[in-house]
C-alpha cells in the first residue's frame, strides 16, 4: 500500500503510517554509505580548511562574511554587487539536476538530497539503538507504558539524534564567521547570540525533518517529486519492478508446480522484501510512484533474494517502462542516454557555466561608477569656462592599496580635477583607495570657453591603476547651456 | 425541513472517511469535521498566552488612564531611548566640529564627513530658498558653485560671511559695499549711464554700441567706479565690488541690464546667521559650501 492513497474508492486523508526500514546490503547501500560519508564530511569540516589570501583578508577557504558583505569561495571572493554569480550557479544547480533526472530520475533525491543523507543518518542511529525492523515493530506495538529497555533505548537514540542536529547547526555558523575563533567563542560564551540561535533553529529542523518526519517531508512537502514527474519522459531510466519478468507472482515450490505443468511462472516470490527495506514504506511492484525517492535500495535487496533462489539478478533495476512493455511484446529494450533533452540540457549548462567562467578569468578588480550632479548642471567660471561635477566611486577588489589615475576624454580642452586628491607630474589626479574598499570622490570637469559644446556631449572617465596597470572605464554626460 | 435522528448508527461519507452528522436539510447532510486537536489546542493556548500580555504590556483602557503594564513597557520610551542615544552619538560628533579650527575640519575626512552631512542639511532648510538647492544661485543670489566669490572665498572669508551676513540690518560686523544708484541720484545723466554701461561690457570683451566712445566711457568709469571695481575693473573684495572683466554677472550682462544696475544700484542682502543657527551649524555650513565649487 503506497503512502499516497492510489485507489480512487479510498479516503482522500490518509493519516502517516509509521515506516520501519529494514536494514540491506549490497552495492547500492554501499555507494550510498559512501556519499554520505564524503557530504557529511565537506559539510562538517569545509569551514575549518584554510586558504592564505595574503595579510588584510580572511585565510578561510569557505566564507560568507555578513557584516563585510564579502563572499570568499577558495581563489574567489564576490562583492555583492556580483551576487549574479549565485544565479548562475542555481540555473546550472537546476539544470543539472534536471540532467540527472533525465538520464536515470531521482538520483538527487536517493543520493544526494540533505533530507535523504540525514535521514539515512538518523535511521542508522535508530537501528543501532531499538534494533532492525522486526524488532522496532514488536517495541512500538508494546502497550504503554513501554518497558524500561525500549525506554532506554528511546531516549538514547533521541540523545544522539540531538547531538547530531546540533552539530549541524554548530557548523551551519561557521560558514559565516572565522571558524576557530567561533568554536572557542561559542564554548566560552562569548560568540554572538544569532550564532546560539541559528544552532538552536538548525538543531530544531535537523532533529525533526531527519528524525520524525522523515519521508513526510519527500512525499507531502518537496515540490520537486511533483516538478520531476512533469520533466521525465519515456526514456529516463528508474528504478523499476520489471513486471515482464516478475509476473505472476508465486511462491519458488508453486513455480516448479506451474513450469512442470508448462505455464509461465514469474520470477517474484513475493517475499517482501524490497517493500521492508523501503525508507518511504511503498511497494515498488506497484509501479512509477510520487512517494519513491529511488534510492535503489529495493534493488539491493531483491538481487540479494534472486541470489539466495539461484535466480538472475536485476528484477528491480533502472530501467524504464516502455522496455518492460517491449520485452512483453517480444522486442528489442531501448536505451538512449544521448538524446535531444539530455544534449539541450548538456548544451545550456555548458554555455552558462561557460559564462561565468569567462567572465569569472577576466573580472575586472576595480570598478568605476561615475555620478553627474544635478543641482545644478554646469557652472560658468569666471574665466567662462564650463565646469561639471560628478560624484565618483572607486571600488578596490585587491588586498593592498591602489592608487588610480583620474583622466577624461570625449571633449576636446576638458580636465579633471578632484579638490581632495593631489595630483601627479602630469596633472592626472590621484585618488588611492584602500584595499578591499570603495572609496567616493567629487570630481570636476572643466571645458574652456572657445570649445564649441552642444546641450550634453557623450565623455568617458577613466581610471588608471598606477601600479597593476587595470583601466576601468565609465560612460556619462557633460552638460553645457 | 430539518430531522434529529440521534440514535441511528453513524454514517460514514465514503470519499473522505468523515462521519455523516446526523442533520439532514432535504437530502444535504454534513460532514462532522471538527477543527483538529491540534489547531485548538493552541488557539487555547494563545487565549491563556494573552493574559501574561495584559499583564505585561499596557492593556485596558481606564477611565483617565489606561492598564501600564507590570513593567512600565511602551514603545514611546523606546522611541525616547533611540532619539536621545542618537543624540548622544551627535554630541561627540558635534563636539568634534566645535573644537577642531575650519582648515583641520575639512581635512580631517571623519569630520569632513559629518560637517558635510550637517552643512548638507542645513544648507537644504536656510539657504536653498535663495542659492537653490545644490547652491546654484539665481540672478541677484550668488552662484556658491562657481570660482568668483564677491567676499572671498576662503573658509574664514565664508565664515565670516555666514556669521554677520551682507548688508544685514542690526549686525555691527556685517560687510557693507555701496553699489550706489549713480542714474537716479542724479549723480550721471541717461546718457552718461549708457555711456559708462557700455564701457563696463567693454572691459568683459562684449561687443558695444554705436553710440559708445572709448575715451568718454573711460572717463566716467575712472570717476565713479574705478575706487571700489578698481581702474582696470577687476573688483575689490573688500567692498565685495565684482570683477566686471570675467564671465560671471550676478545681475547679468545684457546692456539694458547693467544700465538698470548702474542707475538704481544693487544692494543684495545676505542675512547674518549668527544667533539664528548654532556656531557647529554655521561652521558645518562654512564646510559644505567650501567644498561646493572647492573655494578659493
Amino acid at each position: 500500500m503506497s503512502v499516497l492513497g492510489a485507489d480512487d474508492e479510498g479516503p482522500l486523508y490518509v493519516s502517516s503510517k509509521k515506516v520501519y526500514p529494514q536494514k540491506v546490503t549490497g552495492p547500492f547501500r554501499r555507494m550510498k554509505w559512501m556519499i554520505l560519508i564524503a557530504c557529511l564530511g565537506v559539510y562538517y569540516f569545509l569551514p575549518f580548511l584554510r586558504w592564505d589570501r595574503g595579510p588584510n583578508l580572511p585565510n578561510q577557504a569557505v566564507l560568507a562574511d555578513l557584516p563585510n558583505r564579502r563572499f570568499y569561495f577558495f581563489f574567489i571572493e564576490l562583492w555583492p554587487q556580483e551576487v549574479y554569480y549565485f544565479t548562475g550557479l542555481l540555473v546550472i544547480a537546476s539544470l543539472t539536476l534536471f540532467l540527472m533526472n533525465a538520464l536515470a530520475g531521482r538520483i538527487w533525491c536517493g543520493y544526494l538530497c540533505p533530507q535523504t543523507v540525514w535521514t539515512d543518518l538518523f535511521l542508522a542511529v535508530e537501528r543501532f539503538f531499538e534494533g532492525d525492523r522486526r524488532e522496532r515493530m514488536k517495541r512500538d506495538d508494546a502497550p504503554w507504558p513501554l518497558p524500561w529497555d525500549t525506554m532506554k533505548r528511546k531516549i538514547a537514540k533521541h540523545f544522539v539524534w540531538l547531538m547530531i542536529a546540533w552539530w549541524t547547526g554548530g557548523a551551519w555558523v561557521l560558514y559565516f564567521a572565522d571558524a576557530p575563533t567561533l568554536v572557542k567563542d561559542l564554548a566560552t560564551f562569548k560568540a554572538p547570540i544569532a550564532a546560539y540561535l541559528w544552532i538552536f533553529i538548525l538543531t530544531f529542523t535537523t532533529y525533526t525533518l531527519a528524525g520524525i518526519m522523515r519521508e513526510q517531508v519527500c512525499v507531502y512537502m518537496c515540490p520537486w517529486p511533483r516538478i520531476q514527474a512533469a520533466l521525465t519522459d519515456d526514456h529516463a531510466l528508474n528504478v523499476t519492478y520489471r513486471y515482464d519478468r516478475g509476473e505472476p507472482r508465486m511462491s519458488v515450490k508453486e513455480a516448479a508446480k506451474v513450469k512442470l505443468a508448462g505455464d509461465r511462472a514469474g520470477d517474484c516470490i513475493d517475499c517482501h522484501q524490497c517493500v521492508a527495506v523501503c525508507p518511504t514504506g511503498i511497494d515498488i511492484r506497484e509501479g512509477a510512484n510520487l512517494s519513491c525517492i529511488q534510492c535503489s535500495l529495493c534493488i539491493d535487496a531483491c538481487d540479494n533474494i534472486m541470489e539466495k533462489i539461484g535466480r538472475p539478478k536485476g528484477l528491480i533495476a533502472y530501467d524504464t517502462d516502455g522496455n518492460c512493455k517491449a520485452r512483453i511484446a517480444g522486442e528489442k529494450p531501448v536505451y538512449k542516454p544521448i538524446r535531444a533533452r539530455t544534449l539541450i540540457y548538456v548544451a545550456i549548462i555548458s554555455i552558462v557555466g561557460g559564462a561565468m567562467l569567462y567572465q569569472l578569468a577576466t573580472r575586472a578588480t576595480a570598478g568605476i561608477a561615475v555620478m553627474h550632479e544635478r543641482t545644478p548642471l554646469f557652472i560658468r567660471l569666471s574665466d567662462g569656462s564650463l565646469r561639471n561635477a560628478y560624484t565618483i566611486r572607486l571600488s578596490n577588489k585587491r588586498p593592498d592599496d591602489r592608487p588610480f589615475a583620474l583622466t577624461v576624454h570625449g571633449v576636446p580642452g576638458a580636465e579633471i580635477t578632484v579638490p581632495e586628491a593631489s595630483p601627479t607630474a602630469d596633472f592626472r589626479p590621484i585618488v588611492v583607495v584602500k584595499p578591499d574598499t570603495t572609496r567616493e570622490v567629487r570630481a570636476f570637469v572643466t571645458v574652456p570657453k572657445d570649445v564649441p559644446l552642444e546641450k550634453s556631449q557623450d565623455i568617458v572617465i577613466t581610471a588608471s591603476d598606477l601600479f597593476a596597470g587595470e583601466v576601468v572605464r565609465a560612460k556619462d554626460h557633460f552638460m553645457a547651456p | 425541513m430539518s430531522q434529529h435522528a440521534a440514535h441511528e448508527p453513524e454514517k460514514v461519507d465514503a470519499a473522505t472517511g468523515q462521519t455523516i452528522r446526523s442533520h439532514e436539510w432535504d437530502g444535504i447532510t454534513e460532514l462532522n469535521t471538527p477543527l483538529p486537536r491540534w489547531w485548538i489546542n493552541i488557539f487555547y493556548a494563545t487565549i491563556i498566552w494573552s493574559i501574561g500580555y495584559w499583564i505585561v504590556y499596557p492593556s485596558w483602557p481606564l477611565f483617565s488612564d489606561y492598564a501600564r503594564g507590570a513593567f512600565g513597557y511602551a514603545s514611546r520610551l523606546e522611541v525616547q531611548a533611540d532619539l536621545d542615544g542618537l543624540k548622544a552619538v551627535r554630541a561627540k560628533q558635534a563636539a568634534g566640529l566645535e573644537k577642531a579650527s575650519l582648515e583641520d575640519i575639512a581635512k580631517n575626512p571623519d569630520l569632513r564627513r559629518v560637517a558635510l552631512a550637517a552643512g548638507r542639511t542645513a544648507f537644504g532648510d536656510n539657504c536653498a530658498p535663495c542659492h537653490g538647492q545644490g547652491g546654484a544661485g539665481a540672478p541677484g543670489y550668488p552662484n556658491l558653485n562657481d570660482d568668483d566669490w564677491l567676499w572671498g572665498g576662503k573658509l574664514a572669508d565664508i565664515h565670516l560671511t555666514l556669521e554677520n551676513g551682507i548688508r544685514a540690518a542690526g549686525n555691527d560686523k556685517t560687510r557693507m559695499g555701496m553699489m550706489a544708484a549713480f542714474g537716479r541720484d542724479g549723480v550721471l545723466k541717461p546718457d552718461e549711464v549708457r555711456m559708462v554701461s557700455n564701457h563696463v561690457r567693454q572691459l568683459a570683451q562684449l561687443p558695444t554700441e554705436k553710440t559708445y566712445d572709448a575715451a568718454k566711457g573711460a572717463a566716467i568709469f575712472k570717476e565713479h567706479c574705478a575706487s571700489c571695481h578698481g581702474e582696470d575693473g577687476k573688483g575689490s573684495l573688500e567692498f565685495g565690488a565684482p570683477n566686471l572683466t570675467d564671465a560671471i554677472w550676478l545681475f547679468g550682462n545684457g546692456i539694458e541690464q547693467i544700465v538698470e544696475t548702474v542707475t538704481n544700484g544693487r544692494q543684495g542682502v545676505m542675512p547674518a546667521w549668527t544667533g539664528r543657527l548654532d556656531p557647529i551649524t554655521i561652521k558645518a555650513l562654512t564646510v559644505y559650501v567650501h567644498s561646493l565649487g572647492g573655494g578659493k
